[in-house]
């Protein structure tokens, strides 16, 4: 009999009367509210401190997390987050500044604002850059949004059709509704570039524009790239990068240079920000200098040229034919401070060993699983790649049985069934911060999953086993819904 | 190498199993002339000297914990409890990704599933999601959904000038390429005219969506409960954007007809941050939670029979439904709503109550011994939260230098985001706002410092 993993909610573990935390008494006096202005009730859990803590110690036991065990989950870029980082930013000159207090009152933070703007920059290419996205698909519709205020400028509102390939992430057809474009899909060919003979048929004056995630989100880098962008262009069309993928590419190639217009850069991946159990992150969006009146504002800028005896002032500074703002505030500034202090660390030669070893990583996994995994794209690939999880002799094993089983084994699955053009996709990115020995371990793990498979199949349809909680019933709770008590 | 941690006769031995010499050999399908820029950045650091450059620019900043803070204006100065980041600092909770693998995340989902359960019952409301980015976002998702709702019919999203001017902003931003949509706020004329009843003239059968905000922008609180009904006549939904901290001790939007309710988290335990990250709450009646956009979670069983949670109704999301999706979002705020859901944990009822109360009444003893200084003015006429305006006798930013110097940072400047409020100071006051330096506050305005600086 397996112990009940089960932890009791908030509000069950309530009890009248009790308080986890207390405030001075009022050295005011009370002034009065009009009656008809207060609530009946307020019925919040009564918890102590203690059993506030345990709760959530609790809690957290039921996770897997990057400081646990091997995360390989693709296209997130799970890697290690640096402590040091967590500690920066919790300094009082960080995260204690007021938004709207006086710009001389916050130099250091705009300081950092600036450098890390000229830091994406430079990395990228690009010209121009804004920090104010709060997430990467935030950054999407910034940039995109950027394009079709570029096209209205110019009088192209009739360019109306955004392309994007079938493999990218959902977040890009998403993104290009919301900004008024009708989304066009564009096929990806058998050696998993971008078909140019599919891409030709829409570079029309209807065109403007494409989404393109490179490296795609099978890993590789696009054969076809170059002649792609240049297609959309000639045509009258923009680029958009979605660089979700950027830690494959720091120091290897800049986007800007490979012909993209204008792309966001997820921090909470490349920049080995943590991803908080689904967020915050952060979505800096880079472009070349016939975008950056469009970004999206206020930007930190040097307001006053250093002198002699001063430094720069820096302040905020919006865009001239702005999108407008986009966010309560200027950005995950907190991110953003990780972020800086991790580029700060890794410098110019270590951001390419990034990219190097989390490239090196990948392919190494990727050789050594194909004797047993169908591996659809065979080529070196970047920092990830997908395998397809179908074996004629193992009819009823899916890529989620698979990923289940991993779990046995104590390790994180890949992310299935995405990219959708490989129906069972288990795609698998294991980032620089891990060892071979991790590595090894995780190969070691795939190879007898992939026995299983065909000797013991019921040991992948009834995983995981070894875990705090089973399969989940997804049906019931979409059907008897209850996402509140 | 920093967080790399291959030697490199592993790293040959790798390079030899994937059958090549180099790293270099990695990178041959991206073409030579583009191959290994040139990148002009520093050499990296170590932590020690990392560290110490960050303090050094981090002492460039003048922290709010170093002075006497009365700025708000949609972020807010509160007390965090030490429990809260003791907590979220758990590498389980903060290095852990979307809560896709149920089996190995309930940690999260469960967390979620309770921060739902807390904001739809401080809302009032039956429902809520995991959350948006921020308070803005969050106002101009509702107004998404509203166009859902009538597809497309409905054109007209009518906005209160008591919204926070950024929202107002960012809804335009964000509803600008919708088909025919329109944003609509009366332009601000007094603070007088910021009222349901100018409001509700405008509300036509064109309308999709009424958004309010409560308090409103400039401290104000009005019983919606009239007005949800003329919005509901219309055939409107009803949004409210609120103060979390003010629900404390306020009626719910719930018990006065919101169908939406959204709002900055920020003040439940969440630091300043000069602005982000912080949480867009958003709550809604269960009959348009199909329509919400943003993860849910939902409670379930699993198949050992405990209780369990998941990411449900997934049909609405980006990753399912692409160009169909309700909205693009993807991360989201996960550990600032975890953040929240432990200080109303801690809080409870008694402490949400205590610190409402403690704005509230300190708020109003500001105000009264404010307007008592001779040329400045409350202009507040209606009952009013935590934040009050103040005419000033002479422009706010000379006011709040003078203040700077003596360690206060004054109320928040209304001419830079609304031009016609030249002089006019918005002031904030919470728990964190003693008595003392409240008086101290009043005795610099009204001249009294004899000071020894300018
Ligand atoms: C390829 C790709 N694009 C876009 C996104 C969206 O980024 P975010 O979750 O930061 O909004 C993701 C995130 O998973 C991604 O993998």
């Amino acid at each position: 009999m397996m112990k009940n993993r089960e932890e009791k909610t908030i509000f069950e573990i309530s009890s009248e009367g009790r308080k986890g935390f207390r405030f001075p008494k009022s050295d005011v006096q009370s002034a009065e509210i009009p009656d008809e202005l207060l609530r009946e009730n307020l019925p919040m859990p009564e918890l102590s401190e203690i059993d506030v803590v345990r709760h959530y110690t609790h809690l957290s036991s039921l996770n897997y997390s990057v400081d646990a065990g091997f995360y390989p989950l693709g296209s997130c870029t799970m890697k290690y987050n640096p402590k040091i980082c967590e500690k920066a930013a919790r300094f009082s000159g960080f995260s204690q500044l007021h938004p709207l207090q006086p710009v001389e009152t916050v130099q250091g933070a705009l300081l950092i604002l600036y450098e890390m703007q000229e830091m994406l920059q430079e990395i990228s290419g690009f010209r121009a850059c804004s920090l104010t996205p709060a997430a990467g698909a935030h950054g999407e519709f910034s940039g995109v949004k950027m394009i079709a205020a570029y096209h209205q400028q110019r009088k192209n509102s009739h360019r109306k059709t955004m392309l994007i390939p079938d493999s990218a992430h959902g977040t890009n057809p998403a993104s290009s509704v919301m900004c008024g474009f009708r989304v066009q899909p564009v096929n990806t060919n058998e050696r998993g570039n971008i078909d140019l003979s599919s891409l030709a048929a829409f570079c029309n004056d209807e065109l403007a524009g494409i989404m393109i995630t490179n490296p795609n989100t099978l890993g590789l880098f696009d054969e076809n790239l170059v002649e792609a962008i240049d297609m959309v262009h000639q045509a009258g069309g923009l680029v958009y990068g979605d660089g979700a993928n950027m830690n494959a590419l720091m120091g290897i190639a800049k986007p800007a240079e490979l012909g993209f217009d204008v792309m966001h850069f997820n921090l909470h991946k490349t920049f080995a920000t943590p991803h908080g159990g689904g967020g915050p992150g952060a979505g800096a969006v880079c472009c070349t200098e016939r975008l950056r009146d469009y970004l999206p504002g206020p930007i930190a800028g040097v307001i006053e040229p250093a002198s002699d005896e001063m430094p720069p002032l820096y302040g905020w500074k919006t865009p001239e034919r702005s999108i407008g703002q986009i966010g309560s505030f200027w950005g995950h500034f907190d991110v953003i401070v990780k972020a800086y202090i991790y580029c700060l660390m890794l410098g110019r030669d270590g951001l390419k060993r990034v990219a190097e070893f989390a490239t090196l990583n990948a392919n190494y996994l990727m050789h050594a699983l194909k004797a047993d995994y169908p591996l659809p794209y065979d080529r070196i690939c970047m920092h990830e790649f997908v395998l397809d999880v179908k074996w004629p002799d193992a009819p009823d094993i899916r890529a989620l049985d698979v990923a289940k089983r991993l779990m046995d084994y104590d390790f994180h699955p890949p992310t299935n069934y995405f990219p959708l053009i490989v129906h069972e996709a288990l795609m698998i990115e294991p980032t620089e911060t891990e060892s071979k020995q991790t590595l090894d371990q995780f190969i070691d793990a795939m190879r007898k999953i992939a026995k299983e498979a065909h000797e013991q199949p019921d040991l992948l349809h009834d995983a995981p086993v070894n875990t705090p909680f089973g399969r989940m019933d997804e049906v019931k709770a979409a059907k008897d819904l209850k996402i509140a008590e | 190498m920093m967080f790399i941690p291959h030697s490199d006769a592993e790293r040959d031995e790798m390079l030899a199993s994937i059958g090549i010499k180099s790293m270099d050999d990695l990178f041959e399908a991206i073409p030579k002339k583009y191959r290994f820029p040139k990148i002009n950045l520093h050499e990296g650091m170590t932590e020690i000297e990392a560290s110490a450059q960050l303090k050094e620019i981090a002492e460039a900043d003048l922290s709010v914990e170093d002075v006497s803070c009365f700025m708000g204006a949609g972020a807010y100065h509160h007390y965090i409890p030490a429990a809260i980041d003791n907590l979220i600092s758990r590498g389980e909770f903060y290095t852990a990704y979307t809560p896709y693998q149920p089996e190995i995340s309930q940690g999260t989902l469960q967390g979620i599933f309770e921060y739902q359960s807390l904001i739809a019952r401080l809302t009032g409301m039956e429902a809520a999601n995991a959350s948006h980015y921020d308070g803005a976002t969050a106002c101009a998702e509702a107004g998404i959904l509203a166009y859902h709702q009538y597809r497309g019919k409905r054109k007209k999203i009518l906005v209160s000038p008591g919204l926070h001017p950024h929202y107002a902003a960012v809804m335009r931003t964000y509803l600008e390429n919708f088909e025919g949509v329109h944003v609509e706020i009366p332009e601000f004329k007094s603070l007088d005219s910021v009222t349901p009843q100018n409001l509700a003239d405008l509300i036509d059968e064109d309308t999709a969506m009424v958004m309010v905000q409560y308090p409103d922008f400039f401290g104000q609180l009005f019983d919606y409960s009239e007005f949800a009904e003329t919005v509901h006549s219309k055939g409107a939904l009803f949004c409210m954007s609120v103060n979390p901290i003010a629900l404390g001790l306020l009626k719910t939007p719930g018990a006065m007809g919101a169908d939406i309710v959204v709002g900055e988290g920020q003040p439940l335990g969440i630091p300043l941050s000069l602005g982000g990250p912080y949480l867009g709450l958003f709550a809604a009646k269960k009959d348009l939670i199909r329509k919400v956009s943003g993860r849910i979670v939902g409670e379930t069983v699993d198949n050992r029979g405990q209780k369990a949670y998941v990411l449900t109704l997934t049909a609405r999301e980006q990753h399912i439904r692409r160009e169909k999706a309700t909205s693009n979002i993807c991360s989201n705020q996960g550990l600032n709503a975890l953040t929240a859901a432990i200080y109303l944990s801690l809080l409870g009822k008694e402490g949400l109550q205590d610190v409402a109360r403690l704005c509230y009444d300190k708020a109003h003893y500001a105000a009264e011994i404010i307007n008592k200084i001779p040329g400045f003015q409350v202009i507040n006429s209606t009952p009013f939260f935590h934040e009050f305006v103040v005419a000033c006798p002479e422009p706010v930013s000379e006011i709040n230098e003078h203040l700077l110097h003596h360690g206060i940072l004054g109320g928040f400047d209304l001419s830079r985001m609304i031009p016609s409020l030249q002089n006019v100071m918005l002031i904030a006051v919470t728990e964190l706002n003693s008595k003392e330096s409240i008086d101290d506050l009043c005795r610099i305005l009204s001249g009294e410092d004899n000071d020894e600086e300018s």
